[in-house]
């Protein structure tokens, strides 16, 4: 084990702002990322739907 | 004879959207999963068991995620190249949709890297930018990312989208190694031996193995998304193909 | 035999955008003065000192030459696309490649020679010495024409998308980047006495390169504009 408490963990031997400024970036990115798809495909599904409707609408 | 017919089928079985967007679904979950596993394992090893480092302290710690964003965002595009060679060569619609569905993760990955080395770059080096070989070709891949995706948005057609970003990758992928080694060359004539982000800290085993690890987790959430994201692309372009409609998420 | 029906095609090719150029000189003569306005412009930017001047010359003189190559891009295929020449091109019976061929080189003697031509007279201006405004000039004389091939895949992938001329750009510009850094290094290698002979062997390395590999690279993305 290489940290002695919490704190010295958050402070990365004074990198701290440096090492968690990456991996929050990282962290971020890679979370965003799927969520953005999400809607992406929500979006898509209503637009979808939307058209299947209309379709229906003129074939009756 | 059968059995050869059979696996030749099954290979191009998947090779339609309408055949690929369920494989891709059932797919993505186990991915995400495995980027998970690894994720906490080369997290785990890379700040528990990773010793300090003699130079540069507990600040060479980023380079677990530095060098697996590099790697992802350079892998990356010559995974983007193959799709796009699959393109061109056998013109089939899902190759198209495979390499775009690529890029934009690609290019995530190449501003991640620069983010990370800049953030590594200023307590070692002092500035938040060194033009080091290394970090201006990542800057110059990027620029080819966003080129692509600049190109392919602008084009309305998606079938030329998708080939014209085609062409471009291919003439991309060519030239990043002429980029690099320019780029090299550039670098070792103006700055001689002095800054450079390729001296990385001198590697015990657990810090190899922590990058490694990270580099998995990368690798695997990269497919978890391509997968979502031509799954979305598909359902955009396939609109007015009749299978979408029986789709239980649409038909409901 | 094929070959000389090939060749006065290409020929023809030629002699007709420089007919073009000829009746309309503006669009040759306003990159022209864009690269000397360019080139002016840095030092106004930075400061007058001729000692910096002197060290940013090969540099400031080769990115100007790559801005100025952009500007012209867009002339390269749109007009033939706009009227329906290039159709006509892509259904001849000579190869679309031979053509491109025909089409990059009179892009060259129109944009690129006269900087080849133009660059030493504003290399003065920076105090080059005449050694290096020779080399300056054999630099560019290889690199234009990589500069006009490479930019030929970018026009036939953009031809008639919108925002095309910005859209070039992008595409272009990170691929100009290793005949940016062996051209101006060629400048700065003589200058500092080590010689241009490398940066120069590996500029002309690239221009075979291109020379081969650009045409039929910008006939594919010729077909799919025109399909």
């Amino acid at each position: 084990m290489n940290w002695n408490s919490p704190a010295e963990f958050f402070a990365m031997g004074g990198y701290g702002l440096y090492v968690w400024g990456s991996y929050i970036a990282c962290a971020l990115f890679m979370a965003v990322e799927p969520l953005l798809l999400r809607q992406r495909r929500k979006n898509a599904l209503i637009e979808l739907k939307r058209e299947i409707a209309a379709r229906k609408d003129n074939e009756t | 004879m059968n059995g050869m017919d059979n696996r030749l089928i099954n290979w191009f079985h998947f090779s339609s959207p309408q055949t690929f967007y369920p494989l891709a679904g059932k797919l993505m979950p186990w991915f995400a999963v495995l980027a998970a596993l690894f994720g906490i394992a080369g997290l785990y090893l890379g700040f528990f068991v990773a010793p300090t480092d003699a130079q540069q302290g507990e600040g060479y710690r980023i380079i677990f995620v530095h060098v697996a964003a590099s790697w992802m965002s350079m892998f990356l595009y010559l995974v983007m190249a193959f799709w796009a060679a699959l393109c061109l060569g056998f013109n089939t619609r899902l190759s198209g949709m495979m390499a775009s569905a690529v890029a934009p993760t690609g290019a995530m990955f190449a501003f991640l890297s620069l983010w990370t080395g800049a953030l590594w770059g200023k307590p070692m080096w002092g500035t938040w930018w060194v033009w080091d070989a290394r970090l201006t070709s990542e800057l110059i891949l990027l620029f080819l990312y966003l080129g692509y995706i600049a190109l392919q948005s602008a084009i309305d057609d998606p079938r030329r989208a998708d080939k014209a970003g085609a062409v471009l990758a291919i003439v991309g992928v060519i030239n990043v190694p002429i980029i690099y080694f320019s780029v090299k060359w550039w670098n070792t004539l103006h700055q001689g031996a002095s800054v450079s982000l390729t001296k990385s800290p001198s590697m015990a085993q657990t810090m190899l193995w922590g990058m490694l690890l990270m580099a998995l987790c990368f690798w695997m959430y990269a497919i978890a998304v391509v997968l979502q994201r031509v799954r979305a692309i598909i359902l955009e372009r396939e609109r007015h193909a009749g299978w979408v409609e029986h789709l239980k998420e649409v038909a409901k | 035999m094929k070959n000389p029906h090939w060749f006065a095609a290409l020929a023809g090719v030629v002699r007709r955008d420089i007919l073009l150029a000829a009746r309309r000189k503006s669009d040759v003569l306003t990159t022209l003065f864009f690269f000397v306005i360019v080139v002016s412009l840095f030092p106004l930017g930075i400061g007058p000192e001729m000692d910096m001047l002197r060290q940013i010359a090969p540099g400031v003189l080769w990115v100007a030459a790559l801005l100025a190559t952009m500007l012209s891009l867009n002339r390269l295929f749109a007009t033939d696309y706009a009227d329906g020449t290039l159709e006509q091109m892509g259904l001849s019976a000579v190869p679309l490649g031979v053509l491109v061929v025909g089409k990059v080189f009179a892009h060259w003697l129109l944009s690129g020679l006269p900087l080849v031509l133009l660059a030493p007279v504003l290399g003065l201006q920076f105090d080059l010495a005449p050694r290096a405004l020779v080399v300056l000039m054999a630099a560019l004389a290889i690199g234009t024409p990589v500069l006009s091939l490479i930019g030929a895949i970018g026009a036939a992938l953009t031809l008639g998308v919108r925002g095309g001329g910005v859209l070039v750009s992008l595409l272009v510009l990170p691929l100009y980047i290793p005949v940016l850094i062996f051209g101006a290094g060629a400048v700065e290698a003589d200058i500092s006495g080590l010689g241009p002979a490398a940066h120069l062997s590996l500029l002309a390395a690239i221009l075979a390169a291109t020379a081969f590999f650009g045409p039929w690279a910008t006939t594919v993305a010729l077909r799919i504009a025109l399909e």
